[in-house]
């Protein structure tokens, strides 16, 4: 198992933004009433945010909230020296979507940029190597930038992973600091599982045909087409509440802790069962682990910075002691345990 | 464990069932409104009360309560 620390790095600040547009899984008609109401009781997933046929990519919603982070904390730009794009909806196929928008936010030409191709583990994964970059190279700030846009591939006639599925993108700021604690690291990865969560044409292995748009008929009342998401639900379930345990269990022997030495354990917002099913065996009292997912559903990687923001923000502004993890497509899934002091989190942009 | 026990907590997981409608016979997929929702919350049971981790295929080829149940001891026996 991957499990290091790195020194001197702090989190100054977390923000995040969601589209405007708001989707009721109540109002969803493919399912009967009764099947609605479970599906919400077994999920947790009353509301989502999707951008709908605005144009909002990914990278505006990580753009808008980096630059309200930027502002609210007065940062000096030419101080950033490194930007990491985190998402698996990137803008184009390339150039990555960080250096479009090294330029778009203003950040000097001696930055570090380029991007890393991750769902549901990717904002755990993203905070590991820009924080090893930067204490390695004593980079002054760094911006990890962190979302998806998993809306347009989850057809309305896919029962399976429509009602599932919000769109989100996220800031951090990161600073060298000599006097921040360790952050400590733990993370894996089990390509066996690859089709367990996948989007299976439009890039090399099987490009795009005309068939790839074409929604098929795959019986139990569901239709979708080759270029969106398939969810194996019951594999990922069994995968996250076999492997997050056992991951977070030898994390709190290596690191000397338990349940009890974090405020609070934000997971990623998948969904309540298997979030309940984690929380019950890693034996944390409900209170410290904050959902979002009532209003936002599964944002992939942004998922947990968005429940920061959403649940945690004025909490944060005191110090505290975060373990956080997540877990999903890939299969990926990593912790980090790390003390901030003080974190702000502008209020929540709705875009 | 138990198949009566079993029984009682599946009933008490799937909310439109009256207490007493499922036996050991039932087919799982004649349980009033069955879909995916039920298949995760079986296997959520499946691994909290039992701690054994029954696979999506594993499910799909149990035909009643009483096969479940079977499965899950042969699983349980061999952690």
């Amino acid at each position: 198992m991957a499990f290091f620390q790195v020194e001197n790095i702090s989190l100054r600040g977390i923000a995040a933004a969601v589209p405007k547009f708001e989707i009721s899984n109540m109002d969803y008609d493919y399912l009967s009433e009764q099947e609605r109401k479970l599906l919400i009781k077994t999920t947790g997933i009353e509301k989502r945010r999707a951008v709908k046929d605005t144009g909002v990519t990914t990278a505006d919603l990580c753009q808008a909230s980096a630059e309200k982070l930027l502002n609210q904390l007065s940062i000096n730009r030419e101080d950033i020296q490194v930007v990491v794009f985190v998402s698996q909806t990137p803008d184009y196929f390339l150039p990555a979507s960080s250096i479009i928008l090294q330029n778009k936010l203003g950040l000097p030409k001696t930055c570090i940029a380029f991007d890393i191709d991750l769902g549901c583990s990717g904002y755990v994964y993203g905070l590991s190597v820009v924080s090893t970059l930067m204490n390695q190279a004593k980079l002054k700030k760094g911006l990890l930038l962190v979302g998806d846009i998993s809306t347009d591939g989850t057809p309305i006639e896919d029962k399976s992973v429509y009602p599932l599925f919000g769109d989100g993108g996220t800031a951090t700021l990161l600073e060298y600091d000599e006097s921040a604690e360790k952050m400590t690291f733990s993370l894996q990865s089990d390509g066996s599982g690859y089709e367990a969560i996948i989007v299976r044409e439009g890039a090399k292995r099987k490009p795009y045909t005309k068939e790839s748009f074409d929604l098929v008929d795959i019986g139990n009342g569901i239709k979708r087409a080759p270029r969106n998401l398939e969810l194996n639900g019951l594999d990922v379930f069994n995968f996250s509440v076999t492997e997050v345990p056992k991951n977070i269990s030898d994390f709190f022997q290596k690191t000397g802790t338990s349940a009890e030495s974090y405020d609070y354990f934000v997971m990623h917002q998948a969904n309540m069962i298997m979030n309940e099913t984690i929380r019950k065996k890693l034996k944390f009292p409900p209170e410290k682990i904050p959902y979002s997912l009532s209003k936002f559903g599964n944002t992939s990687s942004a998922s947990i910075p968005l429940t920061i923001v959403s649940e945690l923000r004025n909490k944060v502004s005191s110090p505290s002691s975060l373990l956080l993890s997540g877990f999903g497509v890939g299969l990926s899934w990593g912790t980090v345990s790390l003390k901030t002091k003080g974190l702000v989190c502008p209020e929540l942009i709705e875009m | 464990m138990d198949i009566n026990e079993l029984i009682q907590k599946l009933e008490g997981e799937f909310e439109d069932i009256p207490k007493g409608a499922l036996t050991p016979s039932t087919k799982i997929t004649d349980i009033q409104g069955w879909g995916s929702m039920h298949a995760l919350i079986v296997i959520a049971l499946m691994d909290a009360e039992y701690g054994i981790t029954v696979k999506g295929d594993e499910l799909r080829s149990v035909q009643s309560i009483q096969d479940l149940f079977d499965l899950a001891k042969k699983k349980q026996a061999a952690l």
